[in-house]
């Protein structure tokens, strides 16, 4: 087949052999051109992804752009009072923020130093056996439909503050962190236990010579040399409470409002974008693009946030 | 006095104690939801259509339009997401392109899901027409679990050894007949088990949904991938949110079968991890 192809055509046959020339130079040349297209096609579903990327920050723009004609970013951005689909409409996205961060502090609270004991524990403490039964077991807890946790904020957690704290309303920020603590708990524990795993044995054993504690080797060698990676995925946890959408509809309501009271109802942005979507809203109006501008301001504060955490986990290790 | 070998077993029994509360947190979790939900699992609940009686509410839409949207999903996602994983680990050059693309692999997978649904709203459901279709579902979750798939696909193709292509590449043969030969057939259960637990990602999955306008009430099982629908996610969300203290069980039991079927995947996903670790060693 090669020879015909040479005979034929010699300036394309060069052409091609320069061009589809690979380790495997005596490949007739069928072959090398049946690779080229397949290699094509992979390195393009390579960009698949890129498109995706693309599309997500052009359309949120594009979308909200027609609000941000309306509405001045500075009182978007400042704005105290948040009401755009009743009269007197007003823009103010703090109390969704308000709202949001309201329970992403409280989630962090508990997901936090549980997360960081429990990582230590399998690390750490625990032996091989232990630590392989446990870590997919907590992992469960991440694979678990957010919607579950919102119906267990709702009907379990919610009954139960209000027996303890008379004042909790039926919707509160209390039980939203309580559940969303839950389910970012195991981002915690896994990443960091794998950080925590891959400090070298040498750092251990130098410190064990010197008399140390194993509380001491854990805490002020293992964590601290780690720490990048577990702040990584501490960052990443954030990030994920922030974004979290179905718990915090279902168990923290829907009424926007500057509070630090986390027995009181609020909204986060992500409940708004879900009200938005349940309603009638025509497309095109103003209370239709205002759910494209907080989802863009979501993207945002998680895509910065998820860069922060790419960049301390990439960092160069010791 | 507390001494420096005291602290030392506090902190362990502390470390302990904490980690044996997650667990008892997922007992806890478990056993509520079967307390509330079991009385209303019934085969009658699994092929009732919803209703306004929570005790004639079934869950038959909700379960033919989930396992719908799966296998779509699937059929979109598994070939880009294996084809970009082989190409960034076996073909891709290491340069800043690549580096870039694998940056952004790593974003879109921590980006919220809800995002994804303001582009399958506008992409799908607006863009290229299919309305609030079964494809307008697939595809927009197929592009939530791709990253996810991808990574786990990478992952797997790097836990094949060197050696076994550097015997492949001595016999002769092309970066591609190794790759399709030797690589992907030895990373495969690594694969599955990322398909697998991307693919019950995707039936969990409900604020996208919700978002591209999947109904919350449909008393029809979908025929094709044209038709509307509503998936079991969406049919609890809506059950839950109802103020009904009965409705609230109905949706209980609609989380016991949704939990059942996401274990039993998890569990494959688990046996097949099980299996190739155990060949590895030998």
């Amino acid at each position: 087949m090669e020879r015909r192809w040479q005979r034929r055509s010699p300036v394309l046959f060069d052409w091609l052999r320069k061009n589809l020339s690979t380790q495997a130079q005596t490949m007739p040349l069928y072959i090398r051109i049946k690779e080229k297209i397949i290699v094509f096609f992979l390195a393009a579903s390579s960009f698949v992804s890129v498109f995706i990327t693309a599309l997500i920050i052009y359309i949120l723009f594009s979308e909200s752009a027609g609000f941000f004609k309306k509405v001045p970013l500075g009182d978007f951005l400042f704005g105290t009072r948040w009401s755009p689909l009743l009269e007197p409409a007003s823009y103010g996205v703090l109390p969704l923020i308000n709202g949001t961060f309201l329970v992403t502090a409280g989630a962090l609270i508990i997901a936090l130093p549980v997360g960081l004991l429990t990582a230590i524990y399998l690390s750490e403490y625990a032996s091989n056996k232990t630590r392989q039964f446990l870590k997919p077991v907590l992992e469960i807890l991440s694979g678990i439909p957010t919607v579950v946790y919102g119906y267990f904020a709702l009907t379990f957690i919610t009954p139960i503050l209000q027996t303890i704290i008379p004042i909790t309303e039926v919707f509160n920020a209390a039980s939203a962190s309580i559940v969303v603590g839950i389910m970012t708990l195991p981002i915690i524990t896994s990443l960091s236990d794998d950080a925590l795993q891959t400090v070298p044995r040498s750092l251990r054993e130098g410190a064990y010579a010197l008399g140390a504690t194993r509380f001491e080797v854990s805490t002020q060698i293992v964590l601290i040399s780690a720490l990048p990676r577990v702040g990584a995925s501490v960052i990443l946890a954030v990030s994920r409470a922030i974004g979290e959408t179905m718990a915090v509809t279902l168990a923290a309501g829907a009424t926007p409002k500057m509070t630090a009271n986390i027995f009181e109802s609020v909204q986060t942005m992500t409940a708004y974008i879900v009200e938005v979507s349940l309603g009638d809203t025509p497309q095109g109006t103003i209370g239709y693009q205002t759910s494209f501008a907080v989802g863009l301001l979501l993207f945002i504060i998680t895509l910065t946030l998820n860069f922060m955490a790419q960049r301390l986990l990439y960092k160069k290790k010791h | 006095m507390i001494s420096r070998h005291h602290k030392d077993i506090f902190f362990k029994r502390t470390a302990q104690v904490t980690t044996f509360l997650c667990l008892g947190v997922l007992a806890l979790l478990l056993y509520h939801i079967g307390r509330e939900g079991m009385s209303y699992v019934s085969l009658d609940f699994l092929s009732n259509f919803p209703s306004r009686f929570p005790e004639k509410s079934g869950i038959k839409a909700a379960l033919w339009g989930s396992f719908w949207l799966i296998l779509l999903t699937g059929i979109f996602a598994i070939p880009i997401g294996i084809a970009t994983a082989v190409y960034l680990e076996e073909f891709a050059p290491k340069n800043r392109l690549m580096t870039l693309i694998e940056l952004n692999i790593n974003n879109l997978a921590g980006t919220p899901s809800i995002v994804f649904g303001f582009l399958g709203l506008v992409l799908f459901v607006r863009g290229l027409g299919f309305e609030r279709s079964l494809i307008s579902g697939a595809a927009t979750l197929s592009l939530l679990v791709l990253p996810m798939i991808i990574i786990a696909a990478r992952e797997a193709i790097k836990g094949v050894p060197r050696t076994l292509r550097e015997a492949a590449f001595a016999l002769g043969v092309t970066r591609w007949q190794c790759t399709i030969g030797q690589v992907i057939p030895t990373a495969l259960p690594g694969i599955m088990t990322g398909i697998i637990l991307a693919l019950s990602r995707a039936m969990g999955e409900t604020a996208p949904i919700i978002m591209i306008g999947a109904l919350t009430y449909v008393a029809f099982t979908p025929e094709g991938p044209l038709d509307e629908f509503t998936t079991l996610p969406i049919q609890i969300y809506n059950w839950a949110s109802r103020p009904q203290e009965e409705f609230h069980q109905v949706s209980a039991a609609g989380i016991i079968v949704l939990l059942l079927m996401l274990f039993t995947l998890n569990f494959a996903a688990l046996l097949i991890r099980m299996r190739t670790e155990k060949k590895v060693k030998l």
